[in-house]
């Protein structure tokens, strides 16, 4: 009896403890954004600010370039919005494609989006910056939230392995009762599939707020950068060494990631579990 | 008959459609044009010159620089995706053998691998790795020297293959989903068989979770293999200190869009998609000796 309570306790220790040290430089991130710049690296192993001060959020949200973090943000916003549109529509469309509909060639596209799965983006990422500088497209989310509305591969197949556990009776009837192709989509899958267009919306979310190397490549004024090229500029122009203004930025941007996912916990966990994604 | 088979192929191509024109558009033509600019010298102003297999031959005799990045992304591999996939799997273990409070540390395991492709972590993992940083402070408190991390090559890669295993988070949730769904009846076969912890874990446990393995071994390495942001971001670009940091992709970008030598960087990155390709292939190949499907009938 004692000995399973020691058992008990000590696997607390060891599982809870390892997964504070993991934490902890993220808890040292938000204490540093709560300590004075010149505080940071001198108090840097303590986890008490001392004196604690407000003072590096308002003077990061200032932003650079007259500029301030609001408009990054707002970028950000309008950026994920885009993606989301293209993302849910599409890869519902695809999907529904994939997984109901019996047409010539439908084993080989879905082949082929398999294998795009694993391209490597810098295969395409010459060509497609030389094309998308052709129509003028630089310097515009454009380039960035175009492709979405052709598909993307992970949630095409997340999607498709959804549909494929809705009973195909629910099709059948819907056509007895006069339904064509499109009204089955809309009316009996799309309801049906909500739970795995959330994963695809919560990751979509993830990876574009994330997104460093689209808007490093295709967004070159100030006025348009997103959180992500926001926070690397401010890393660039580190010679002042506000310390505490970066490290406070980067908790705002990690906040909507965690509030996200705290939220809908249920849903990243299922999308992982089923599909591996990230 | 006819005029019904054309109506299912077509509206199987309305609802696919949008994957058909977006893989011409952003995926195979932009290939072909990538795969032409790699035989050829073309700099940001001037049209691409045909020079033949130049490009390649110049990666592998005549640029130290890429063998170096081909060298640090290979170690970078080979250290963070075994090291990453051993604690996910051990984490796993521990965390599916205990029963309560498992939802709150599965969360708290999950966190770093929630937020490591941001800014925002790189930021930190380069503050705290700094010469005065908490890792050193680390090393101090237990009587060790400190390392400065951005001096020393190796020890730059590192930094960056410890933010690789730091979040092993999403595939320890891949391989719990696993554990959780092997028959506890094997485990308790085997203990009356009188089995240790060690052959319930190789008899059972990793064959049963061999397809997830093998699933996960894949993605991670091309994962890995492509990194780009924690480089870019903790060398401020530069693939620093003396280009001990400069991953492949990091390379490849600087190649494109720095130097403007989009041929070279076309090739570079055929060669990338060779290489991906070629060790998918290999883990593929070795699969059928290790991995275990249940259909299977020995």
């Amino acid at each position: 009896m004692a000995n399973s309570k020691v058992k008990y306790f000590l696997y607390h220790i060891l599982v809870g403890g390892f997964a504070i040290l993991l934490l902890y430089p993220v808890i040292w991130l938000l204490v540093s954004s709560f300590k004075e710049s010149n505080d940071i690296f001198v108090t840097a192993g303590s986890l008490i600010p001392n004196p604690f001060t407000l003072v590096n959020y308002p003077q990061g949200w200032e932003g650079f370039g007259g500029y301030g973090f609001g408009t990054f943000i707002k970028n950000t916003i309008v950026f994920v919005f885009w993606m989301l549109v293209g993302h849910l529509i599409s890869c519902s469309l695809i999907a529904f494609g994939f997984a109901r509909l019996k047409f010539v060639g439908r084993g080989f596209w879905f082949a082929i989006m398999l294998v795009t799965l694993m391209l490597p983006y810098e295969v395409v990422m010459i060509p497609q910056y030389i094309i998308f500088s052709e129509l003028g497209w630089l310097n515009s989310l454009k380039p960035l939230v175009v492709p979405a509305f052709f598909g993307h591969p992970f949630f095409i197949f997340l999607l498709v392995q959804f549909i494929r556990t809705i009973p195909r009776e629910l099709d059948e009837a819907a056509t007895i009762d006069g339904a064509n192709t499109f009204q089955i989509f809309y009316k009996v899958i799309l309801p049906l599939i909500v739970p795995a267009l959330a994963t695809t919306a919560i990751f979509t979310f993830y990876w574009t707020w994330d997104n460093l190397l689209g808007p490093v490549l295709y967004l070159n004024s100030p006025d348009k950068y997103t959180v992500s090229m926001a926070l690397n500029m401010f890393l660039s122009n580190e010679t002042v060494s506000n310390w505490g203004a970066m490290f406070a930025m980067s908790m705002v941007t990690l906040v909507p990631v965690f509030v996200i996912f705290f939220i809908f916990q249920r849903y990243v966990v299922e999308g992982i579990s089923t599909t591996g994604l990230k | 008959m006819l005029n019904s088979r054309l109506q299912r192929n077509l509206w199987g191509y309305v609802f696919i459609g949008p994957f058909v024109i977006g893989f011409l558009c952003f995926t195979i033509i932009p290939m072909m044009a990538s795969l032409y600019f790699s035989f050829t010298s073309y700099g940001l102003f001037d049209s691409p010159k045909w020079i033949g297999l130049g490009n390649y031959t110049k990666m592998f005799t005549e640029d130290p620089r890429y063998l170096q990045s081909l060298k640090v992304t290979i170690i970078y591999v080979l250290g963070g995706v075994p090291l990453r996939l051993a604690f996910a799997l051990l984490v796993a273990m521990l965390l599916n053998a205990g029963s309560r409070a498992v939802g709150l540390y599965r969360t708290m395991y999950y966190l770093p691998s929630l937020i490591g492709g941001s800014v925002a972590v790189a930021i930190m993992w380069r503050n705290i790795f700094g010469d005065a940083g908490i890792v050193n402070l680390a090393l101090g408190g237990l009587g060790l020297d400190a390392i400065r991390w951005f001096g020393e090559p190796t020890a730059a890669l590192w930094m960056l293959i410890f933010l690789s295993i730091w979040q092993f988070g999403s595939s320890m949730l891949i391989f719990l989903a696993g554990l959780k769904s092997i028959p506890s009846s094997f485990y308790e076969a085997a203990s009356v068989d009188g089995a240790n912890f060690f052959q319930k874990f190789f008899k059972i446990t990793l064959p049963m979770l061999s397809p997830v393995l093998l699933f996960n071994i894949i993605m991670q390495t091309i994962a890995a293999f492509m990194t780009f942001v924690p480089a870019f971001i903790i060398s401020k670009g530069t693939g620093g200190p003396l280009d001990g940091t400069l991953l492949y992709s990091l390379y490849l970008f600087k190649q494109g869009f720095e130097y403007f030598n989009m041929g070279y960087a076309s090739a570079m990155a055929w060669v990338m998609l060779l290489i991906v390709a070629a060790l998918t292939g290999i883990i593929f190949w070795t699969s059928k000796y290790w991995v275990h499907y249940e259909s299977e009938v020995k």
